[in-house]
């Protein structure tokens, strides 16, 4: 099942004008990601991890190379395309939570399905759903400035999660959490991936969080330093 | 589309004090530009109205070498009565002198068929007067002359020869009447007596006209049609209203400056909020058409608010009338003490059309902004 190729980097580069010069974020990574992985793009700051996730998520577009995502050449699409890509197949969880302050728990979650013009009763099924298996289905009606940082980001999850994406992107989830929260989420997580098969990829430093990885992509100075799997990992 | 509405609709909700403040400041412009121009409309009926039934009638037949705005060509502007022409009401003019408290004063005096129906002026109370001269005139002479009901005075004219002569009026009767026109240095009596005073036999100075003339120009007169006549009030209305678009423009230009700057600063403030829609699926264009529906919703919403307090205020006013004051009223314009506004649908849906397309522009320019943001730097908040 985990051999079907999902996310395909192809010498990728990407670089950035700054103060007049070029900055390379990525210098010529090709790395591919199966189906099902848990697996973290792994690195100190400044290493490029962002980037890599950012062009995977099609935020954004490599400089040189291919970045081919659900057989989908990033740099090829349109910003339509691209966004029909991010909303029926690639779910976002990021650092901040990203939460929306005016939505109730309920609607932040609903969001990505209205997106996909699905009916009420479609939804709110989904919803609960997703918010079962983060654990907040009782949170539905509070506003995100109602919760912790821990049920935050357990709504990113839900979020991210209620339309069932195929890959789901997890830009340093636990930065922003103490350690039991991010435990938590991390096994949330993890069951998730076993039982629906989605695809996670992580960008982080945090030790918590490679601890669950089952691959491990380090990134330094913007090159693919090494790719290791492990068998260990906790649970 | 809809969800836009919906999206839109739940983050004013949730902006609260902006929301409510923009949203109050637009409904004062929706209300106040209502109101100002339904006294202009209803002042423009009122005005027209009166002046038809004071003053034009269906129209003037009026002698080609009398000009109504030159005083020169009275002594020469009549000739005789066409005949056999319906629907014509003879108006003899002619210069005089009267004597009030013994100060002399130049007037107009107009000899008219006492028992003419199509202008509303009392002149039929002549009828049953016994006295000698029985004359009518308007507030605004009886004012000016301080002259009241039952008072005599001396009046000086010149027949068609150009002999003076000269007798005793009696006011047998003070009008009311909103136009100045018919009023303001001006005497009213039965046509007979002006033939009989000046030697004019037959003749008139103009004709008011009933439905049965039709229209078209004879021999000597000149027709002016009922729309001709009410040009000038119509052209002034106009010319008013213009003066007072400075007062909309300034009223909307603050309400929708409101609503730009609101704009600038959501759009600045919320690039993290725009960030995550674009990760989330929406397109860039949704997210600008999201951000334009706000704008323009400011001015939906402001029509509901301004409807609650508006309607009421505009049902009193159509109810009471808007008081004029009477310094207003003396500036020669046919201006009743009282103006009804008149609310009408190309005003209402004009004014909430404007509003909102202007709402949905101001909104528009700023949101375009969106369509350029770089999605990763607009996730992590940073301004560009």
């Amino acid at each position: 099942m985990k051999e079907k190729k999902i996310i395909s980097i192809e010498k990728v580069s990407k670089s950035y004008p700054i103060g007049g010069r070029y900055f390379m974020a990525l210098k010529n990574i090709s790395l591919s990601i199966n189906k099902g992985e848990f697996a973290g793009i792994v690195g100190p700051s400044g290493s490029g991890k962002t980037t890599l996730l950012n062009i995977i998520g099609s935020l954004d577009s490599p400089s040189e190379g291919n970045a081919f995502v659900l057989n989908q050449n990033i740099a090829k699409l349109s910003h339509k395309d691209a966004a029909k890509l991010r909303n029926y197949n690639i779910g976002f969880i990021f650092q901040v939570f990203n939460l929306l302050p005016v939505y109730t728990v309920f609607e932040n979650v609903e969001f990505a399905l209205l997106l996909q013009k699905n009916t009420f009763n479609e939804r709110k099924k989904a919803v609960f759903d997703a918010l079962e298996w983060v654990g907040l289905a009782d949170h539905a009606n509070k506003r995100p400035d109602k919760l912790s940082g821990g049920e935050s980001q357990r709504v990113a999850i839900a979020r991210a999660m209620v339309k069932k994406p195929k890959i789901l992107l997890a830009d340093e989830p636990t930065a922003n959490l103490d350690s039991e929260n991010a435990h938590g989420i991390l096994k949330t997580m993890k069951k998730l991936n076993d039982e629906l098969e989605t695809t996670f990829l992580f960008s982080t430093h945090d030790e918590k969080v490679m601890g669950y990885l089952e691959r491990t992509i380090h990134l330094r100075d913007g090159e693919l330093e090494k790719d290791t799997k492990q068998t260990k990992y906790r649970l | 589309m809809k969800l836009e509405l919906k999206l839109a609709f739940k983050n004013l909700l949730g902006a609260r004090l902006r929301t409510f403040l923009n949203i109050l400041v637009l409904s004062f412009s929706f209300v106040i530009i209502i109101l100002l121009n339904s006294i202009m409309d209803g002042w423009d009926q009122q005005a027209q109205s009166d002046s038809v039934a004071w003053e034009f009638g269906e129209g003037h037949l009026i002698n080609k070498k009398y000009d109504p705005l030159d005083p020169y060509t009275i002594l020469e502007g009549h000739g005789p009565i066409p005949e056999n022409k319906k629907g014509l009401i003879p108006i003899l003019v002619h210069q005089a002198s009267i004597y009030p408290q013994g100060r002399m004063m130049g007037i107009i005096l107009k000899g008219i068929d006492s028992k003419q129906q199509i202008l509303k002026l009392p002149i039929s109370k002549v009828i049953n007067s016994k006295e000698e001269f029985p004359v009518i005139i308007g507030k605004r002479l009886a004012e000016s002359a301080k002259l009241n009901i039952g008072d005599k005075l001396q009046i000086r004219w010149r027949d068609k020869n150009g002999t003076y002569d000269a007798n005793t009026i009696s006011i047998i009767e003070i009008f009311d009447s909103n136009v100045p026109n018919i009023d303001t240095g001006q005497i009213w009596i039965d046509i007979e007596k002006l033939w009989a005073m000046t030697g004019l036999k037959k003749e008139a100075s103009y004709f008011v006209l009933d439905t049965q003339y039709g229209s078209g120009d004879i021999p000597f007169w000149r027709f002016e049609s009922q729309d001709q006549l009410l040009k000038i009030i119509k052209d002034l209305v106009a010319q008013k209203k213009a003066g007072q678009s400075i007062v909309y423009i300034l009223l909307m230009a603050i309400a929708l400056l409101a609503i730009f700057d609101t704009q600038i600063l959501s759009i600045f403030r919320r690039q993290k909020e725009i960030g995550t829609y674009i990760a989330l699926g929406m397109t860039r264009s949704r997210v600008v058409r999201l951000f334009t529906i706000e704008g323009s919703m400011y001015s939906i919403l402001a029509l509901m608010v301004g409807s609650i307090y508006g309607i009421p205020l505009f049902y009193y006013l159509a109810e009471v009338g808007f008081a004029v004051p009477p310094a207003d009223q003396k500036m020669g314009l046919a201006l009743a003490p009282v103006i009804f506004p008149i609310y009408g649908f190309k005003l209402v849906f004009g004014t909430i059309l404007v509003v909102i397309i202007s709402a949905t522009i101001v909104s528009f320019i700023p949101s375009r902004k969106i369509a350029k943001l770089n999605p990763v730097l607009a996730l992590k908040g940073k301004q560009q």
